[in-house]
């Protein structure tokens, strides 16, 4: 395998390798949390499945960024042995799971963002950074395929759905500008070819997010103001909570292994 | 909630030129939900390549108090059973 382009600033690849797999671990850690307790069986094997996909692509994003940053951590202390302040996910992906409407919502809003994220990161100037896209890329096709056609059904559905669904809408929609936003970390990537900014991808996720909108009949709404913080490690207090669940094994019993 | 969802029954074809199988049933609103609910509850672990969801009520049922009648009679019928040929040597396995 090839290394990456030797005009990428390691320490800045490490940092976004590691918003990459936290954004994927923190959702997939609040997917989960699904597990037995969703609204039908097979809802409940769908969710389940599509955690499994992300904490998967998690390990992949981490492991790189582990070896990038060659201190001889791994993917897992990453995961279960930083604290919250050092975790890059936005803030969006650490948002509480509130009824089936919210999760979906988050949902997505994040895939969206994510499919068209991973479909530029195929061609990224990064042979193992196109690969880990190139094979998330698939999975995430289908999340955002189920979710958009969930949100439509929901929205499009009893007045009861339709009214969670706005409020799910209401209460997320101002955590969704986090996705792109740029920053120095960004913008060496995009110098370096290894990964689009993300502001470039707004345009793109706008018209996904109006056309099914439309479709689930749901007011867009508009432009309103935006949380920001997770990139840089400023979290809700949501995420102590996930990760105190998350990583207690590992705290409690250092090295544990099953 | 999914007790108000139809019952459909799931086929999954394992690799190409196999047959579709029965491999359980799920519930869902309609067609297109069954075949995603299909797919998550019954390939996860890279069974199929292709998937049928027929609903269970279009399904026709021989009863089973019929299984006198249709299913006996051919129990002492072993000549029906292409055991009694012998088969030439050059022919090979069958």
């Amino acid at each position: 395998m090839a290394d990456a382009a030797p005009a990428v600033d390691q320490a800045a690849f490490s940092e976004w390798l590691q918003r990459m797999g936290d954004n994927c671990l923190i959702l997939g850690h609040r997917v989960s949390e699904w597990c037995g307790h969703s609204p039908a069986l097979e809802e409940d094997i769908a969710l389940a499945n599509q955690a499994l996909d992300l904490i998967g692509q998690c390990q992949f994003w981490l492991g790189l960024a582990a070896e990038v940053e060659g201190k001889g951590r791994t993917a897992d202390q990453l995961a279960y042995l930083r604290d919250a302040g050092a975790f890059r996910n936005v803030l969006l992906v650490e948002r509480p799971n509130g009824d089936f409407g919210q999760t979906l919502m988050r949902q997505f809003l994040f895939d969206a963002f994510h499919h068209e994220l991973l479909r530029a990161l195929k061609s990224s100037s990064d042979p193992r950074v196109a690969e880990i896209a190139a094979k998330a890329e698939k999975e995430v096709a289908y999340h955002l395929e189920r979710s958009a056609d969930l949100v439509i059904r929901l929205g499009d559905g009893s007045e009861e759905s339709r009214d969670r669904m706005e409020k799910a809408l209401k209460a997320l929609f101002p955590y969704s500008g986090e996705l792109f936003t740029d920053d120095a970390v960004d913008q060496a990537m995009a110098a370096a070819g290894v990964a689009p900014l993300p502001s470039s991808l707004k345009p793109a996720w706008d018209r996904t997010v109006s056309e099914i909108l439309a479709e689930a009949t749901l007011a867009h709404p508009g432009e309103v103001y935006q949380h920001k913080g997770g990139k840089r490690g400023v979290h809700s207090e949501y995420l102590g909570y996930i990760l105190a669940e998350m990583q207690f094994l590992q705290r409690a019993y250092p090295g544990a292994t099953w | 909630m999914s007790s108000e969802w139809p019952l459909w029954e799931i086929f999954i074809r394992g690799q190409h030129g196999l047959n579709h199988r029965h491999v359980g049933s799920l519930h869902a609103p309609d067609a297109e939900m069954a075949i995603r609910n299909a797919r998550d509850v019954y390939t996860r672990r890279n069974e199929g390549v292709s998937i049928w969801a027929v609903k269970s009520n279009d399904i026709v049922a021989s009863s089973p108090s019929d299984k006198g009648p249709l299913f006996e009679p051919s129990n002492a019928k072993v000549y029906r059973h292409p055991t009694f040929f012998d088969i030439p040597e050059e022919v090979g396995h069958m």
